[in-house]
């Protein structure tokens, strides 16, 4: 694949204005799936089932087999609604979406098209320099997942090259809610980072509702980025793309700011935008061309014969309404005064994404500036060298249960860092690494204490010095301790104790 | 033959409960005569005698221990193959499903299981209900009993032979355009398709899913309505089934009287385009029920020429998408290309083999109609049609308790006569499309033989949504005139087709 020629990005919002629009998918971890009674996978309860044991004939698409609503996911998809800020339809239709694919059992998708459970709404978002959005919401509605194919045979495990393809149809059916915006103007250079901060926001929203697991690199929330853009001073709106596969926060903001400049290189040169899904390669950082999308693409939309329409009633509206969670954009304000952080501390974690896992992790009794600097920090660094997102790598059970020996005593940082990276390989709880790797710092006094009075002993000169006062050069033991105790000792411990044998 | 086989399916329930006949016996007297004539008939895809037995020495047994059992209890049954049955092949007519084996029950068939009957197996149909001859099937047509080189209506044709020939006491059917009534009328049987949600869809493989309804295929009015008490009942399966509860059927034709009723002729569906002894024994039939008391009365239903072409893009729509699923992947025929093939390919493939040429008709038919530019003028005016049609019933209902029509234009025709002329053969269904469309009750039953070819002629009551009782009202006060006048059941008259026996033909052949 030949490398895309690329406008350098503030020459391309010289010339161009983005506009941008979100598709995000929630999958909703109800009991059970959209339409049968079937365990759901995207429920932890079901995680890491054999594939195609979650199935019914509903499920499989069977012959005579009839699809039900959830009632439980149309709850929580108004609660969606009504978090967005969105009408709740007094009557919304499913309708079936045809087109032949193997993962699709019914070879057509049971979603809604032209009548939405909800409609018109705007979520606030915040970016990091205090700009403050409101993304306006077309519609959200409900529909349900595919399966999930595995190609086998090919060198790049897509279906390009493959000998055979697997089936698992334990996600066909899995509720989802998909959430529309209208076209974003205005975000010019922020772009990026607003495509990314919505989807951080709806991942909130989400989470606060516990309406679903919302985890990205498990695909419970799966986003597609429309880019278009219009050269300055034009009314009309540019042809758009739409990036798929785009699995992790930070890939929203590359993808976004590659397609940019992508396609503005082509524009300044004359060239035409070509409508399309294009995929993002995590690895390079790229996209590439998707099946073209054109007039040709007919889905044959209708209303669904087999469902009745679905008419939530006012009441149940009103419960649901009733008991919704504090809006991500008053939550932060109100977190960041009861956390005490400064502006830039606040906007690490929110820029991180970090704000539920921060959350999480002072409910689980971490204090907010040990749970902020795990999360920001190390995590962050490690998920940066993997390319995944910080959340991925951790519980914030764990990394509660990390701050509490840090403050017991039981590891110092440095300690409590290799500590992380055994939670982040999946060796268990961050109490059974300790164990497991015995990680544990000395903290028996003995110990250190004959370790220190060896290395004074060894080095006379040293002993001096500390004893005439020159208490600096007391680094030279400690190092000495440290390194005879393989780095298990507190450093601050083992000072104390010099200094005191060093008078004795 | 045995008598067994001639008692209906009331009179066979009575013997088994007094101990007089066992099931098993019932069951291996229907098993013998499908043995004698199904190979003229051809009613049967499927005949699982080894099953049948066993269930119905289970009913003995549990009779025998003093287990309460319904009224219907170890009478056996035939199945049409549009419903799924476990462990018993399901094809719905198409070579695409041959050799499948379903993993379960259709909910009228776990009912009927339920209520203790004894399903003797599956019958042939045009496939996936597309037809009204039963020519359509990929496994060879079903031959009328009263003629066997005619057809036997469709597409149930299998069921209604079934019972027609004595094969079986009672079928279900399946009507999306007709396909119990039709057949009913060709064969001097009784059918009846119910209300639409009154019998659960769940299991039935759908051909269009907002006109499909399961219902009986039976010889007599109150067999017609015990099997109609058996099958109907919300289903939380089938979220288009009606969840308030139903009044007994059989209790309706028990008390069965018509004085005072209003019955509304529809004056669109008394023309000349229906045969002459059609249109005589419909009169007759409606002379005897004005001598008990009902008011005869004309009404117009002027959207229901309407409702032919409205049917023919609503059903081709629907099933377009229905039969999607028929792709190789999951179940049912594959069919790989020569030197292998992508998933694409295989497919098409499988489709091409798979489906008969109505049923490609239907699809290219159904795409077109929902094709993104098409849609308003077909699909889109289709239902503006099917609404006037419901309208034309509300009307019609406001001052008439039922309507009557003759159920279909002609006596039973020649195999082969309209297998070329789709739209001739669609044309069958004028009389019973409308009741579809709009999702009321529809009966049929024997008003007699046409005198100019001596075969049966059906009359069809059709009744406002969830009255289906009225059907049973007026189809069992209508029987017991009818056989009054004809001193003994009409199917008395049918041929023998016992001497048919030795005429067995290879599966398609006439």
């Amino acid at each position: 694949m030949a490398r895309a020629e690329l406008m350098d990005y503030d020459k391309a919002l010289e010339l161009f204005e983005p506009v941008i629009g979100l598709e995000v998918h929630v999958e909703l971890n109800t009991t059970t799936k959209m339409f049968s009674p079937a365990p759901n996978p995207a429920n932890s309860a079901f995680h890491g089932a054999e594939p195609n044991t979650l199935v019914t004939p509903v499920c499989l698409g069977l012959p005579g087999s009839l699809p039900v609503v959830n009632g439980a996911a149309v709850r929580s998809s108004i609660s969606l609604g009504l978090a967005l800020g969105c009408t709740i339809a007094e009557s919304s239709r499913f309708a079936r979406k045809n087109y032949f694919y193997p993962d699709l059992a019914k070879n057509y998708q049971i979603s809604q098209y032209d009548e939405p459970i909800a409609y018109e709404g705007s979520v606030e978002v915040e970016l990091a320099n205090g700009r403050v959005f409101q993304v306006p919401i077309e519609r959200a509605h409900m529909e349900e997942d595919a399966g999930k194919l595995t190609h086998v045979g090919g060198s790049t495990g897509r279906i390009q090259g493959a000998e055979y393809s697997l089936v698992d149809y334990n996600r066909a059916g899995v509720p989802l809610v998909e959430i529309v915006t209208k076209p974003i103007f205005g975000a010019e250079a922020d772009a990026p980072e607003l495509a990314k901060a919505y989807v951080s926001t709806i991942r909130d929203i989400a989470l606060s509702l516990g309406i679903s697991e919302a985890r990205m690199e498990r695909g419970n929330l799966r986003c597609d980025a429309n880019v278009s853009l219009r050269p300055r001073g034009t009314e009309p709106l540019g042809t758009r793309t739409e990036t798929k596969n785009v699995n992790s926060f930070r890939s929203i903001e590359r993808a976004v700011r590659y397609e940019i400049q992508r396609q503005a290189a082509i524009l300044a040169k004359g060239g035409t935008i070509t409508q399309e899904t294009r995929h993002w390669h995590e690895d390079t950082g790229t996209t590439s061309p998707g099946r073209p999308k054109s007039d040709a693409d007919d889905y044959r939309y209708f209303p669904e014969p087999d469902l009745l329409p679905v008419e939530p009633s006012r009441e149940l509206i009103e419960e649901l309404r009733a008991v919704l969670p504090e809006p991500p954009a008053a939550r932060r304000r109100r977190l960041k005064g009861e956390w005490g952080f400064t502006d830039l501390e606040f906007q690490d974690v929110v820029n991180g994404g970090l704000l539920v896992e921060v959350t999480l992790t002072v409910a689980a009794g971490a204090t907010p500036a040990a749970a902020r600097k795990w999360w920001t920090g190390e995590l962050t660094r490690l998920a940066n060298a993997g390319q995944t997102d910080a959340a991925s790598l951790a519980t914030p059970e764990q990394v509660a249960e990390l701050a509490a020996l840090v403050g017991e005593g039981v590891l110092t940082d440095r300690l409590a860092r290799q500590v992380l990276e055994g939670v982040v390989a999946g060796e268990g709880s961050p109490r059974e690494i300790v164990e497991a790797r015995g990680l544990a710092v000395v903290s028996d006094d003995g110990a250190l204490v004959a370790a220190i009075d060896e290395a004074l002993a060894s080095q006379p000169d040293v002993l001096a010095k500390i004893r005439d006062g020159k208490v600096q050069a007391a680094g030279a033991v400690i190092g000495a301790v440290m390194k005879a105790m393989h780095g298990k000792a507190d450093a601050a411990r083992v000072r104390e104790l010099v200094l005191e044998r060093a008078q004795g | 033959m045995s008598d067994l086989i001639r008692l209906s399916a009331a009179e066979l329930g009575e013997r088994l409960a007094s101990g007089d006949v066992s099931s098993v016996e019932a069951t291996q007297a229907h098993l013998d005569r499908i043995a004698a004539v199904d190979g003229a008939v051809h009613a049967f895809l499927h005949v699982d005698g080894e099953r049948a037995l066993e269930t119905a020495a289970d009913i003995d047994r549990r009779r025998a221990a003093g287990d309460r059992l319904g009224a219907l209890a170890g009478v056996p049954i035939a199945i049409k193959d549009v419903l799924v049955t476990e462990g018993m092949p399901s094809t719905a007519g198409s070579r695409i499903l041959q050799g499948w084996l379903p993993p379960y029950d259709a909910t009228p068939v776990r009912l009927v299981r339920e209520a203790g009957m004894v399903p003797l197996g599956k019958t042939n149909m045009d496939e996936f209900a597309m037809g009204s001859s039963t020519e359509h099937s990929a496994y060879g047509p079903t031959h009328n009993p009263w003629d066997l080189e005619r057809i036997p209506g469709g597409s149930g044709g299998g069921s209604a032979a079934s019972v027609a020939s004595f094969e079986a006491p009672l079928a279900l059917g399946s009507d999306t355009g007709g396909s119990i009534r039709q057949p009913a009328h060709v064969t001097g049987t009784v059918g009846v398709k119910p209300t639409y949600g009154a019998v659960s869809r769940y299991g039935s493989i759908a051909l269009a899913s907002s006109l499909d309804q399961i219902g009986p295929v039976t010889r007599t009015v109150l067999d017609a309505a015990l099997l109609h008490d058996v099958i109907a009942g919300h289903d939380p399966h089938d979220s288009t089934s009606i969840p308030e509860p139903w009044p007994s059927m059989a209790d309706a034709v028990r008390r069965a009287d018509v004085a005072g009723l209003r019955i509304g002729v529809v004056k669109q569906l008394d023309s000349d385009g229906f045969q002459a002894g059609v249109r005589q024994r419909f009169h007759e039939a409606l002379e005897l029920l004005e001598r008990q008391g009902a008011e005869i009365v004309e009404v117009s239903a002027p959207h229901f020429e309407y409702a032919i072409a409205a049917y023919y893009l609503i059903l081709p729509a629907e099933a377009s998408s229905n039969l999607a699923k028929f792709d190789s992947v999951r179940f049912g025929l594959r069919v790989t290309p020569d030197g292998g093939g992508t998933v694409e390919q295989v497919m098409a493939a499988t489709r091409e083999a798979g489906f008969g040429p109505e049923v490609k008709r239907r699809i290219i038919l159904g795409t077109y109609a929902l094709s993104a530019g098409y849609y308003d003028a077909y699909y889109g005016s289709a239902q503006k049609v099917r609404t006037l049609v419901q309208r034309d019933f509300d009307a019609a209902f406001a001052s008439v308790d039922v309507l009557a029509t003759p159920t279909a234009p002609t006596t039973a025709f020649k195999l082969g006569e309209k297998l070329d002329d789709p739209l001739a053969m669609y044309l069958n269904d004028v009389a019973t499309i409308p009741a579809n469309l709009a999702g009321v009750p529809g009966i049929s039953i024997p008003a007699g033989l046409a005198p100019e070819d001596g075969l049966p002629v059906g009359i069809q009551f059709l009744a406002p949504a969830r009255e289906d009782a009225r059907l049973y009202n007026v189809g069992g006060a209508l029987e017991q005139l009818l056989l009054a006048e004809w001193g003994g059941p009409i199917l008395d008259r049918a041929p023998d087709l016992s001497t048919h026996e030795l005429l067995a033909t290879e599966e398609g052949a006439v």
